[in-house]
């Protein structure tokens, strides 16, 4: 009964508008890392613009002791930095909730509202006479609603300090402004208000042995891990920063001690042609590659991706999805690459796919994403999104098993070619339907020509229809391989005739709409697709099921037209459940959806 | 298979290079080109430059994009790996290579379609990065592989072979690497193999990226009188800049003659190559000199070839990334993975 006891302890949602480049995101970072150390389940969601400045920016953080962290529709608290934006932000306060504003400026009646209860603080004023510098003064403006926060919401303020001195470690002015503003608000609050305020936080143990990380960054850690070698990519939002952190991982831990030397190569394409270039060719050279990008960049990479495909050479691609179609609006998440990525480039083309759906997996299916792509020496695309690759997450600690060894997939050594009589590319399959490869620099009797253009099993240049098809007829054997290995999917099913599939980011508001619908009396039975091509449980499960939702965030129900076209369950049993405004999912969403559509 | 079965190009020598090679250690499988195509003649050069620097076949790794010329590298260095990809990104996936191996000798064979048109911007930026690699435009000014239309780099008013004349001015590959800051230029003619073979073997001991301008006639359709890129017009305008006499580290001192108007300039592998002038005041390593030099001839309708330009300072790929010596892609995974005790430590920062 969640739902209902929200505004309660350890249970309730704020939503702060601020102004895009007002540094406002280091007071909300500041605001969320402290309630996770109070161990407290807690979510962030940052929805912004795509500007560099001016532009109305939203962070929300939701508070919920039974780990329900997707985001929430209502607020309980509003904090309302930004003057263009009053009207719409105050309207979304649920009834009986509240508003904190900075009063330096008085409200206009127009605004208020009977049955909220507004906070006014003077921040510009208090700020102004606090600090000098400009710049200063806007900046510490944030940090002084984040005092404010402490004391209504009953944050730690020792976590809080402890916080800024870490951050601060050595830059003693800072730290002092920082602390300076966070008690203008804190003093303020305490002093003219009740705090905190009935809805509030306790600590709680629940974060013992998690972290809160963004999946960019875990991706990268995965890369890292994983032992790639060379990357290459184009910028793009919102995948720009899983090669930052590729990048800074690899100057900490890529650097030979002894000679000063890189053991890394990241390269900044010219665009992401050349990007899915880079990193075919480095893949065909027996390096570990990748890229990361975004929906336009797979565009992109259309052409070359069929080419590995066909000449079966690995590559690891992630993609962060956002919203699309063409520029899309590039700050905003989405589902929407799932059509483009499984049959990405012209011909007979299917690629494997991976789904994570938080961070934790990013990380963990980085690294199989590689060891797949070298097994079956094809491309594979993991596909993240904005919400999970931007928004920091509290997951699992991430743990490593030193007895990882990468899977480096058929590869012929000098001594297996010295002992073969001949070398022919693309015969003397295995069970999965791959066949050995050379990498060049090894043996003269490994050269071959690896080429785009029609090949028979021996490697050789072909127009001939059959021997054509041989190779390509062996392609479809090794993807249905592939389904086996790829993440199976994660099913909790209680034998109910209604089921619900979903796929990535979705996961956690998928999972409190089975609660709350459960709540109303309407049991069904969970499935999280994880992998593609399609293991055969996912089938089953479909078939399982008199009705399946598929509850996926693009228009046109791409998820479920996989399923259609790659299961032969009858169409008429899977239902959509689809939003694709931009923001991430949340429960009532999916309650809403599925409710509306089953027979009262 | 095709269906003309040609004879595959033979040599008649068999001496051994130092590596116990004959030249048709070199070879590769038949050509399917057109009889008389200026490729195949680059093709030869290739071989003879490859047989005469005795590259072990293995560490040779022959890139193309597509096109008549991007097929080439299948009929030289049988030994070698060959990537065949796709039309206009051979600089690309060059790039990519090189960086995993940087052990590996690459040759880049390329068109003036793949290069000047789909492929200019991966060729300007592996251009900017200096990988290391031999990059060859077989240059016909015409599509030869799509039959016959327009390249980028053919000249206005050249003809096509019905006769239409092109409008929109070319792409010179020379001039153009030049002012982006190439760091090797060379221009042949593949009617001309005693000139590019020399050429070809300087470029294999440069450091960075050696780009080497071919012009090539495509005899199909582009080698009548109104065309530019036709065996007649460029032997009539053919103006030799610059002769690279190419001296192997090996036999320096033998070779070291010392000519009137000589420049000798020495290749990051220690080897010598020596600029022949013509005219005397020629200076290869002045690329501002170079460029009006060409300009001016260019002016005039006069083809300059020969080593025209290098410069070994200018960082590589590797260099400018300070990558380990060890190839990439052979860095034990050890050295590369943190590992557990790490992963836990490095989480303190996401607490
Ligand atoms: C993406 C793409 N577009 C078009 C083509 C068709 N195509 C093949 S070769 C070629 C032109 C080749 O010209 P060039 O590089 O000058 O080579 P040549 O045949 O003249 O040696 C074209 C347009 C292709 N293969 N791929
Ligand atoms: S069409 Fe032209 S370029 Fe192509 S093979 Fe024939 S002569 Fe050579
Ligand atoms: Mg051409």
């Amino acid at each position: 009964m969640h739902q209902h006891s929200r505004t309660g302890v350890n249970d309730f949602a704020v939503k702060l508008a601020n102004v895009n480049g007002t540094g406002s995101a280091s007071a909300n970072g500041l605001l969320m890392q402290a309630i996770f150390r109070m161990g407290i389940p807690v979510s962030g969601k940052n929805l912004f613009p795509s500007n560099i400045q001016g532009l109305p920016t939203w962070y929300e953080i939701r508070v919920n002791k039974n780990r329900y962290t997707a985001r929430a529709l209502e607020y309980d608290l509003m904090v309302a930095m930004n003057a263009q934006t009053y009207a719409r932000d105050i309207r979304e306060v649920r009834s009986g909730g509240y508003v904190l504003y900075d009063s330096s400026w008085p409200l206009e009646r127009s605004l208020w509202r009977d049955d909220v209860n507004f906070l006014p603080i003077p921040l510009a004023e208090m700020c102004n006479s606090r600090f000098h510098d400009a710049r200063e003064r806007t900046l510490m403006k944030n940090i002084s609603y984040a005092g404010a926060l402490v004391a209504f919401l009953g944050i730690d303020m020792q976590i809080v300090e402890g916080l800024l001195a870490e951050k601060f470690a050595g830059k003693k002015t800072l730290r002092e402004s920082n602390r300076d503003a966070l008690r203008i608000g804190y003093e303020y609050a305490v002093k003219h208000f009740a705090c905190p305020l009935p809805f509030h936080l306790e600590r709680m143990d629940a974060n013992r042995d998690k972290i809160l990380i963004d999946g960019n960054t875990a991706a990268a850690l995965g890369c890292l891990y994983a032992g790639a070698t060379v990357a290459a990519w184009y910028p793009i939002t919102p995948s720009t920063s899983v090669m930052d952190a590729f990048r800074r991982f690899c100057e900490k831990y890529r650097r030979d001690p002894d000679t000063g030397r890189n053991n890394y190569l990241i390269l900044q394409a010219e665009d992401e042609l050349a990007a899915v270039g880079m990193v075919i060719g480095a893949c065909w050279n027996g390096a570990r590659a990748f890229t990361a990008t975004s929906g336009p960049g797979i565009s992109l990479m259309n052409e070359l991706l069929g080419l590995a495909y066909y000449s079966e050479i690995p590559a690891v691609l992630i993609d962060v999805q956002r919203v699309g179609p063409s520029t899309g609006m590039p700050t905003r998440t989405q589902q929407a690459d799932l059509m483009e990525c499984a049959y990405a480039s012209h011909g007979d083309t299917k690629h494997i796919l991976l789904f994570p759906a938080n961070p934790a997996e990013c990380f963990e299916f980085a690294v199989k994403s590689f060891d797949l792509a070298e097994r079956f020496q094809t491309p594979v695309i993991m596909l993240s999104d904005l919400d999970i690759g931007m928004n920091d997450w509290v997951v699992p600690q991430l743990t490593w098993d030193d007895s990882y060894r990468p899977d480096r997939g058929r590869i012929l050594s000098e001594a297996d070619l010295q002992k073969l009589p001949a070398f022919y590319r693309y015969s003397n399959e295995d069970e999965n339907h791959v066949t050995p490869r050379t990498l060049p620099g090894v043996h003269a009797k490994g050269a071959y020509v690896t080429r785009g253009s029609g090949h028979n099993k021996l490697g050789g240049y072909t127009e001939a229809p059959e021997e054509y098809q041989q190779v390509l007829d062996r392609l479809a054997r090794k993807q249905k391989a592939a389904a086996n290995a790829v993440p199976s999917p994660k099913i909790s099913s209680g034998r109910n005739a209604i089921g619900v599939v979903t796929i990535g980011g979705c996961d956690p508001a998928v999972r409190e709409a089975l609660d709350l619908l459960a709540e109303r009396g309407i049991d069904a039975d969970y499935m999280r697709i994880c992998g593609f091509p399609f293991h055969k449980s996912i089938e089953e499960f479909l078939y399982a099921h008199d009705i399946c939702f598929i509850v996926e965030q693009n228009r046109d129900a791409q998820l479920r037209s996989l399923l259609v076209l790659e299961t032969c369950v009858p169409k008429d049993r899977l239902r959509s459940v689809l939003v694709y405004g931009g923001f991430p999912l949340s429960a009532r969403s999916v309650v809403d959806s599925i409710t509306r559509q089953l027979p009262v | 298979m095709p269906s003309i079965v040609k004879p595959v190009a033979r040599h008649p020598s068999l001496q051994k290079n130092e590596l116990g090679l004959t030249i048709r250690d070199y070879e590769g499988s038949m050509s399917t080109l057109c009889a008389g195509c200026g490729h195949d003649s680059i093709t030869a050069a290739i071989i003879r430059a490859l047989w005469e620097i005795a590259m072990p076949p293995h560490m040779l790794a022959k890139m193309s994009g597509i096109g008549c010329s991007s097929k080439t590298p299948a009929y030289f260095a049988s030994g070698a790996h060959g990537f065949n990809s796709a039309h206009g990104r051979m600089p690309a996936i060059t790039t990519g290579a090189a960086a995993a191996n940087r052990d590996i000798t690459y040759i880049g064979v390329s068109g003036d379609g793949d290069s000047l048109s789909i492929g200019l911007g991966h060729m300007c930026h592996a251009i900017r990065r200096n990988v290391r690699m031999v990059y060859i435009i077989e240059n016909n000014g015409v599509y030869g592989l799509t039959k016959g239309q327009f390249s980028a780099s053919a000249d206005v008013g050249s003809k096509s072979k019905r006769g239409e004349a092109n409008q929109v001015l070319p792409i010179d590959p020379v001039t153009l690497a030049l002012s982006i800051g190439a760091s090797f230029v060379a221009r042949g003619f593949s009617g001309d193999k005693e000139r590019l073979v020399p050429i070809l073997k300087a470029a294999f001991a440069h450091r960075g990226l050696a780009l080497v301008d071919v012009i090539s006639p495509c005899v199909t359709f582009n080698d009548h009188s109104g065309s530019t890129k036709s065996y007649l017009y460029t032997r009539q305008n053919e103006l030799k800049a610059a002769e690279a006499d190419f001296v192997p580290l090996q036999t320096e001192i033998v070779a070291a003659i010392r000519e009137q108007g000589v420049t000798a300039v020495t290749m990051h592998d220690g080897s010598i190559v020596r600029f022949r002038s013509v005219p005397q005041e020629y200076d290869p390593t002045d690329r501002q000199k170079v460029m009006n030099y060409l300009l001016e001839k260019q002016g005039s309708g006069e083809i300059v070839t020969g080593l025209l330009f290098v410069d070994e300072t200018i960082s590589s790929l590797h260099e400018q990334n300070n990558t380990s010596e060890t190839p990439l892609s052979q860095v034990p995974y050890g050295e590369l993975c943190p590992g557990a005790l790490e992963l836990e430590q490095l989480q303190h920062e996401f607490k």
